[in-house]
This record gives structure tokens, C-alpha cells and sequence, in this order.
């Protein structure tokens, strides 16, 4: 519960509406679950003339109409806040959901991924998606709820870095399939080698938020340990850009570690996508949450439920970075006493408490819990999708937003395959007209962001550094133009999404500075870069022009003076060298 | 001058031979190699009032072969100085066009050719010529014939028997090499030279024997007299102490005619000291002329702005700082009008022939 407050300062509205709905709410009390609930209806516009109103309704007959709201009805009428607005994203989110979990899994249990993606088109408008990993299995007690509650993980009550942040994603899923196609979540697991695994086919009681449990049993599956989920849905599938098959992509290079394998619908070639290290990321450590980005109400909560019998114990306890002599100076500044219960605290000393806390210099928290990819791995997978002339990554060291420590990456890939094959005649020539923008591949915690980039803090950041000064043109307020991949990755233990499909980073200028700083690192090795190819294509030109007329000299200096015009070209030929290459021509 | 040829033959070859001896030397100690080539502009031209002749300045400019703005005309000059030794050793002449083709061609696999136009190979033989101090004619180079001769002079073209008298209505095609061991001078019994500007007029002069009966030689130059009707008339003047007279239109660009073969040309400033001929005189069209000779004013023609450009151009020039000549310039500006000479046949056909030039002649209505 404690996380859960303390998690909702980075929200927006609609998390804060699925907080609320996650604990049984009085109704009355909820203003906020107005839009959901029936209550009474909004007054009528006002008459032609003025009449008094009979009385519609009582608040004793629309107290008989409130009641609770589960999170799975809430979900069925607001798909869209998780990312299954349309058939076409719902097929991807539910790829992405699944590959997460497994890639989090995975790395949790110190396993090197190894994952496999199909999806299967039943009808135009209807897939199967079977993802399998090698994960550590999820034991049978607890698999139906992962996989058939909402609101049911092991990530959402802890500050560690991962993927997944609420434990809604893969139920989420599950949801959309069985409202859309009636059929339940079918999962296989296994956690050890030498036991069977188990099958499961769950559907979700939609009223209740829990699963269901419509088929049990035990099988023998090949793997030593694994899950393997299936879910039916409806769904169209395409190609390209914001699809599955790009996200398997994205996926790919932001987690060098990973081998992806994937089986697309329409018969299309199976892809697959190696591992290109076998070092697992460093695993985050999970960290107490730090003052300075603490809500009053979280605060309060915190400290009624803190075990600690003083307040200075309690928040040197359930804070990270705060000392007895950090805690004293915050009880001083509050005008409370250290020695006071916490529990026993009133609610103007916790909000003079809460007041006090930026007027006091706490350490920021430790960077061990953020885990960047590391500019080396960020290149390898770069390296692994993308072949360019240039590749260039940066991690930042962590900094803090309100509290949570974050990473940013950058990296980008120039040139190569990426330069359209009308260029190939002038691989050298600047920034031609007509050029395309570059592709900018977003990160939180390696898994990308395909919707909504004008939203995002990363799109922001790009648009506003200025890659004129790079080499690259660039138009008012939008990305360059050129033949280039950029990444940026931000890695935190809470990245502050604009909402609950996690589409967009929110714009804190802690994160926006940060992004800018990585960008302008790989900007001016970019430019260092196309500088040092400028000068290398001019000279080569000079040189062929040179090397062009070197015969012609040399066969009439031949004709002139009988000296044979192998020699004399031999002799011009190192001469061009010397006056293209390091040394220059003083005459030129 | 009286070299035999092969003897003049053996001299620019052994320049040509130096000229690429220095550019292998160069290569050999690993420097950037380079040529030095006399200027030809108006900066690098000085005229000498001792002489009276345009004469080529000191100025050199360095063509190096590893400058991306100098490597193509460097090889380019090379090509030429190979070409042009290949002819001398064959001893056979040809145009400045055949040479053009002969050095034409594709340069390794590339889209360029060695010369893309003979613009581009006509100054890089001038070029040539200034570097190694040879004239075009002991290069074997020659440009196509312009100019006819016809009148009272009898000489050797390539050992056949020219009579002056005899050349019916075309003349005696001047030939662009005319040095000695080419053309000999006979029997003359001319008393002056006339150089005319226009093929037309000379037809009519020598339909009407104007030469015969005045005992000269009449030649044209096809408008600005080319190398060989240049060097022609000041061996004429020289070796044959005739005068020799100009006759151009009154207009700005028979002016200059009349200045290149009088004192040389900026182009070929270096070839002054054996084409220009201080001595030439003259005869007209003056702008004082229509007067004169009262002809009609609908014979005239306006001159246009550039005309007008060009004339004030001129009464700068040194060469033209007579006093005669201001004041022959300054009132053709004042009339604002030009003269063909074709315009003294409004007097009658033969008028030029039977009244204009004798008279001009006899009163010594020139200018120097």
C-alpha cells in the first residue's frame, strides 16, 4: 500500500482513478468514479421559461443505484487507457505485454532470455499470440492471478527498475482477448526441470476481478523451465512502423542479451534475432523511496504505518538518504519532535514535515538501483539491427526527478543502409534536399515506446537540441533529416509515463536536461565524425583528379624526354599521396 | 630569321626536350612540379613609345601540377609541348584544329576528355609558345588561311613561282607561316603596301587594277588580319622598304584593327617584335571623310553604346595619345556616327579606286 501512494505522485489522472478503484471505495465518498458511475443525471438544460423543477431524484434512490466498481469493468469501458484502443494495437500491446513479463522474469532469476513470439491469423480480425520463454515458470498457486486479476504483480509494491510497473499489462491482455473472442488465457509453466508443467485455461470474472480457473492439469513439456502463454483476441496485424514486428526490433537492440525468435502471421519469414552478449544486466537493486519526491498523503501513510516508535527512527527507516542528522534538521525546520510517535502525528506536523523537506540538503539516492545498457552492449545491439557507417552511445551517470534516480542513453547509427540508394552516387555530398527525418527508437527500462512520440519527453529533447551544429539539417520544431537511427533510453526505478498504456515520458525537466545532455554527446561525435569524411571525400576528390591526368603526364613527359612513364607515374602517384593525404599541399 | 628549317627545327625541339628534362627533374627530387608561363594580359603588357610596339611584361604565373585548379592545364601543356615535338620530328605542319583532334581523347575511364573544346586547347598552345620562346610557326603550327595578295610582286611559296600580277579575282591566299625558308621575295615593283580591312573592298580595288595602276600591293586580312597577313606585310615593309597603308572602316573596331598591326595586339604581345608595324600609316575611313568628300549623310550609321564604350576605351590607350588621333576619336564620338567603306560607292562604283584613295595618297591625308 505504502508504494502504491508513493508511486501515484508521478501520475495523471487516469492511474489515479485505477488507484482508487483498485481498493473497495465508499461510493459516496468517490467523486472521482463519477464518470463510471450511474449517478444522477447531470441537471437538465435550464427550460424556455422559469418552472420549478420536480425533484428527479433523492439521495436515497441514487445511493441505491451506487455501488462498487470492479477494475475489469472499469478496464472493458476504457481499453484505450491500456493500450487497446484499436485491433491493430491490440495485437501489439499484447505482444509487448507478454515480452516484457518474460524479459523482467528472466532477468530476475538471472536467465539468459530466450523468447519466442507467434502469432497465428485465425481471421483477418483474429489472432492467436503464443509467446514462450525460458523463464523461471510462475508456480501453480499463483499463476490463474498474474495471468487473470488485475492489478496483481510483483513489481508495483517495490522501487526497482523492470519493465512492467503496475501488474496490469498481461492480465489486461487477457481481458481484451476473452471480451473480444470469449476464449480464456491459456498458460503452460514449469519451474524445474524433471516435474511437469502445468496447463492452465483461465478466464477472468469480470465483476469480481478474479480469475477462473476453467481447465487444470499437468503435462509433460520438453523445457526445463518456461512459460508459455496463449492469448486469443481480436486483432488486425500489420507490418511497419508501430507494429509487432517493429517492436520485436526495438526489442531487440535495446536488449543485446536477449535472443528473440519470431513466427509473424500471412506466411511471412520467420525472424530471429541472437543474442550478441552473454551478460545478463546487472541486476537493479530495489531502493526505499526518497524524500524529496514524497506526497504529503503518501507521507502520512508512510509514517502511520511505519514499525519504527520515533519519528526520527521512521524516517531514517523508510526513507533512503536520511541520516539521524538529516532527520533531526527536518523535525527542527517542522517544529516537531524527533522522539514523537510517528503514528501519534498530527496532521499539520506531518504537513510542516512535508513543507520541510526541500528546505533540507539530502544526499541524492544511490545510483546502484538504476541499470543503464551501457554504451558498449547499446552499441552491439545497434550494431546487431542496423548496419551504418557510424555508431556512436553515451549513458549518462544517474540523476534524480523528484526523488527517483534515472539514466539516460543515447545512441545512434549513421549512414550505411540507412542512406536511401538514391544518394549512392554522392555518398559524400551534404544533407541533399528531400531528406527524410531521422528514425528516433524510444526506451524506458529497454522496452521501447512506439505511440505517441510528440507526447514524449525523449521527442522533446531531440526536437529542441539543436543537430544544425552536427552536421545534420534540421527543421524548426522537428526531428533531422537524415540517414540516422537515434535511441534514447531512460532507465529509472518509476519512469514517469503520461499515462497508462506507458506511451510517452513525462516532461520533467530533470529528464528533458538529461536527455539534451546525452544527445549533444553523440551529436559532437557525430559531427567530429561527418567532419573528418568531408575532409576525407575533398580529398580523395583532389586525389582522383591527380591520379586522373598522372598517365597523361607521364606518357608525354615520355614522348618529351625518352624517360619512361612507368617511373614518372610512380614517382607522381607517391607525390599525390603526399600532397592529399596528412601533409598538405603548401601550393594548393 | 635565316635558319634552315631543320636547323630551327632541331632549335624548339631541344626547348620542347628542356621544357620536360625540368618537370622530370622536379618529379625525381619529389617536388610539386611547376611551370612558369609569362602572362598574357593587359596587366602584363607595357607599350614602348621608343619602339612603338605592345610589348609582353616580366610577370610570370607558376602551373603547378598538384593544384586542383591548375592540374588539368598543366597536363594539358605537357600534351601540347608532346604533340607539337612529334610534329616537328615529322616534319609536317598542321592546324591549331587538327592538333586539337589529334590530342583529344578520353582520359583513363572517366566521363572527361583531355580538351573538351578547342577553346581549350588554342591558349594553352599561346601558352606554350610565350613558355619556351617559340613562335607558332616553329611549333609547325598554323591557323587556317585568311587574307589574299594580289599586285606588283613576284615571290617563292614552298619553292613554286607566285606572280602577284597573275592571280586573276582571288589573289594569292596568304599562307599562315610565312617566315623565309617558306616565302621569298622576288622582283617588286610596288611603291606601297595597302592593307584593307574587307575582302569586298579588295575585290573591288583589284577588279579595278587599282594596284597597276598605282603600283602596289593589295591585301586583306578578312576583317582582323590574321598572324600570317601581319608577319607578311612587316617582312614586306622591312626587306622591301614599302609603306604601308591601313584602310579599315571609321568605326571603333576598324580603329583597333589598324592598332594591332600597327603596334601588336595584348594576346599576343610577345609576338610584337616580329608582327607590328610601327611604320603603317592611316589612310581612313577618317571621320573627317564624309566632309571631305561630300558624301550623303544617309550613308552613315549610329553608333551604338558599345561603340561608344570601346572608343573612350581607346583614347586611353598610350598608342592612341596623338594628338591627331584624340581628336580623330573625339569627333567620331561627337558625330555619334560610323562609316563603311563600302559607303564611298554612293559616289559611284570606282569612286575609291579612281578618286578616293589617290587622293588621300597624294594629299597625304593620313595619320600615324
Amino acid at each position: 500500500m505504502l508504494t502504491i501512494v508513493a508511486a501515484k505522485r508521478a501520475q495523471k489522472t487516469a492511474s489515479a482513478q485505477l488507484d482508487l478503484l483498485a481498493k473497495p471505495l465508499r461510493p459516496a465518498a468517490t467523486p472521482t468514479a463519477k464518470p463510471e458511475t450511474p449517478v444522477a443525471p447531470p441537471a437538465a438544460p435550464p427550460a424556455p421559461r422559469p418552472v420549478k423543477l420536480a425533484r428527479r431524484a433523492t439521495a436515497e434512490s441514487m445511493a441505491t443505484r451506487q455501488r462498487d466498481i470492479s477494475v475489469s469493468e472499469f478496464f472493458t469501458k476504457n481499453r484505450h487507457l491500456l493500450g487497446f484502443d484499436s485491433p491493430a494495437k491490440a495485437l501489439l500491446t499484447t505482444v509487448k505485454e507478454a515480452v516484457d513479463n518474460s524479459l523482467d522474469a528472466c532477468e530476475e532469476a538471472g536467465i539468459l532470455p530466450e523468447i519466442h513470439v507467434e502469432i497465428v491469423e485465425l481471421a483477418e480480425n483474429r489472432h492467436r499470440v503464443v509467446i514462450q520463454d525460458n523463464g523461471p515458470g510462475i508456480v501453480k498457486a499463483q499463476a490463474p492471478k498474474v495471468f487473470g486479476k488485475l492489478l496483481y504483480g510483483s513489481k508495483f509494491h517495490r522501487l526497482r527498475q523492470s519493465r512492467g510497473q503496475q501488474g496490469i499489462g498481461i492480465s489486461a491482455a487477457a481481458m481484451y482477448g476473452q471480451l473480444t473472442t470469449g476464449k480464456p488465457v491459456v498458460i503452460t509453466s514449469k519451474t524445474r526441470p524433471g516435474q511437469p508443467a502445468h496447463h492452465f485455461e483461465i478466464v477472468i470474472d469480470t465483476a469480481k476481478n478474479a480469475p477462473v480457473i476453467v481447465k487444470d492439469e499437468a503435462l509433460e513439456w520438453a523445457p526445463d523451465h518456461g512459460t508459455r502463454v496463449e492469448i486469443e483476441l481480436e486483432s488486425t496485424y500489420k507490418g511497419g512502423r508501430r507494429s509487432a514486428d517493429e517492436f520485436l526490433e526495438l526489442v531487440a537492440i535495446a536488449n543485446p542479451h536477449a535472443t528473440i525468435g519470431y513466427q509473424p502471421p500471412k506466411d511471412r519469414p520467420a525472424v530471429r534475432y541472437e543474442r550478441v552478449t552473454d551478460e545478463l544486466p546487472r541486476e537493479p537493486e530495489e531502493i526505499k523511496p526518497h524524500p524529496y519526491g514524497v506526497e504529503l498523503g503518501a507521507l502520512a501513510q508512510i509514517l502511520k504505518e511505519s514499525s519504527s516508535r520515533t519519528l526520527r527512527g521512521a524516517l531514517c527507516e523508510e526513507f533512503c538518504r536520511v541520516t539521524p542528522k538529516v532527520a533531526d534538521e527536518l523535525c527542527a525546520l517542522a517544529k516537531v519532535k524527533p522522539a514523537a510517535k510517528p503514528k501519534a502525528l498530527a496532521p499539520q506536523e506531518i504537513e510542516r514535515l512535508h513543507k520541510a523537506i526541500p528546505q533540507v540538503r539530502i544526499f541524492t539516492p544511490p545510483a546502484s538501483c538504476v541499470v543503464p545498457i551501457g554504451e558498449d552492449l547499446l552499441r552491439k545491439g545497434l550494431e546487431r539491427e542496423i548496419r551504418a557507417d557510424f555508431y556512436a552511445t553515451c549513458t549518462r551517470p544517474p540523476s534524480v526527478y523528484r526523488g527517483n534516480p534515472f539514466a539516460v542513453e543515447a545512441g545512434l547509427a549513421f549512414g550505411g543502409e540507412l542512406r536511401a540508394a538514391t544518394d549512392e552516387d554522392e555518398p559524400d555530398a551534404g544533407p541533399a534536399e528531400g531528406e527524410a527525418p531521422i528514425r528516433l527508437m524510444r526506451f524506458t527500462n529497454r522496452a521501447p515506446l512506439q505511440y505517441q512520440p510528440g507526447a514524449c519527453a525523449i521527442f522533446r529533447g531531440v526536437v529542441e537540441t539543436n543537430w544544425r551544429q552536427y552536421g545534420l539539417s534540421q527543421p524548426r520544431g522537428a526531428l533531422p533529416l537524415g540517414p540516422m537511427v537515434l535511441i534514447v533510453h531512460i532507465a529509472s526505478v518509476w519512469v514517469p509515463f503520461t499515462s497508462e498504456s506507458k506511451e510517452a515520458v513525462a516532461h520533467y525537466d530533470e529528464i528533458v536536461k538529461e536527455i539534451k545532455l546525452a544527445l549533444r554527446e553523440v551529436g559532437r561525435r557525430l559531427h567530429a565524425f561527418l567532419r573528418h569524411r568531408a575532409h576525407d571525400a575533398h580529398e580523395a576528390k583532389r586525389r582522383s583528379i591527380f591520379e586522373l591526368y598522372i598517365p597523361e603526364v607521364s606518357s608525354a613527359l615520355e614522348s618529351l624526354t625518352k624517360v619512361e612513364r612507368a617511373k614518372t607515374a610512380a614517382l607522381l602517384q607517391k607525390l599525390a599521396g603526399r600532397y592529399t593525404g596528412a601533409e598538405e599541399a603548401t601550393e594548393a | 630569321m635565316s635558319l634552315s628549317r631543320s636547323a630551327q627545327a632541331k632549335k624548339t625541339t631541344a626547348k620542347l626536350v628542356e621544357m620536360g628534362k625540368q618537370a622530370v627533374r622536379m618529379i625525381a627530387k619529389q617536388k610539386n612540379p611547376v611551370l612558369a608561363i609569362p602572362v598574357r594580359s593587359l596587366a602584363n603588357v607595357s607599350f614602348s613609345t621608343r619602339r612603338a610596339i605592345i610589348e609582353l611584361g616580366e610577370q610570370k604565373q607558376d602551373r603547378y601540377f598538384f593544384n586542383v585548379a591548375q592540374a588539368r592545364k598543366f597536363m594539358q601543356t605537357f600534351l601540347v609541348a608532346s604533340a607539337c615535338k612529334d610534329l616537328i620530328a615529322s616534319g609536317k605542319t598542321t592546324s591549331i584544329r587538327d592538333l586539337y583532334y589529334i590530342m583529344k581523347h578520353t582520359v583513363g575511364d572517366s566521363r572527361h576528355n583531355t580538351f573538351e573544346e578547342q577553346d581549350e586547347s588554342d591558349p594553352i598552345i599561346e601558352d606554350l609558345e610565350v613558355t619556351i620562346d617559340a613562335l607558332r610557326e616553329e611549333l609547325n603550327l598554323f591557323a587556317s588561311n585568311k587574307g589574299a595578295l594580289v599586285g606588283e610582286l613576284t615571290l617563292r611559296d614552298s619553292g613554286d613561282t607566285i606572280d602577284g600580277r597573275r592571280m586573276g579575282s582571288g589573289g594569292w591566299s596568304v599562307p599562315s607561316i610565312v617566315e623565309d625558308n617558306v616565302i621569298e621575295f622576288k622582283k617588286c615593283d610596288a611603291k606601297m603596301i595597302l592593307l584593307v580591312e574587307k575582302d569586298a573592298v579588295w575585290r573591288r580595288l583589284n577588279e579595278d587594277k587599282f594596284w597597276r595602276k598605282h603600283k602596289a600591293i593589295l591585301v586583306h586580312g578578312g576583317g582582323q588580319p590574321p598572324r600570317g597577313v601581319r608577319r607578311l606585310c612587316r617582312r614586306m615593309v622591312t626587306e622591301l622598304s614599302l609603306p604601308l597603308y591601313v584602310l579599315v572602316d571609321n568605326d571603333p573596331w576598324g580603329f583597333y584593327i589598324y592598332s594591332v598591326v600597327k603596334q601588336g595586339s595584348i594576346n599576343l604581345a610577345y609576338e610584337s617584335v616580329r608582327m607590328a608595324v610601327p611604320e603603317a600609316k592611316f589612310l581612313g575611313l577618317s571621320s573627317f571623310d564624309q566632309e571631305k568628300f561630300d558624301l550623303p549623310d544617309n550613308i552613315t550609321m549610329r553608333l551604338d553604346e558599345q561603340d561608344e564604350k570601346r572608343a573612350d576605351q581607346m583614347l586611353k590607350y598610350p598608342w592612341f595619345e596623338k594628338k591627331d588621333w584624340q581628336r580623330e576619336i573625339q569627333h567620331m564620338l561627337k558625330r555619334g556616327k560610323k562609316l563603311e567603306i563600302e559607303a564611298l560607292s554612293s559616289k559611284g562604283i570606282s569612286f575609291i579606286s579612281d578618286t578616293y584613295l589617290p587622293q588621300k595618297i597624294r594629299e597625304q591625308d593620313w595619320l600615324t
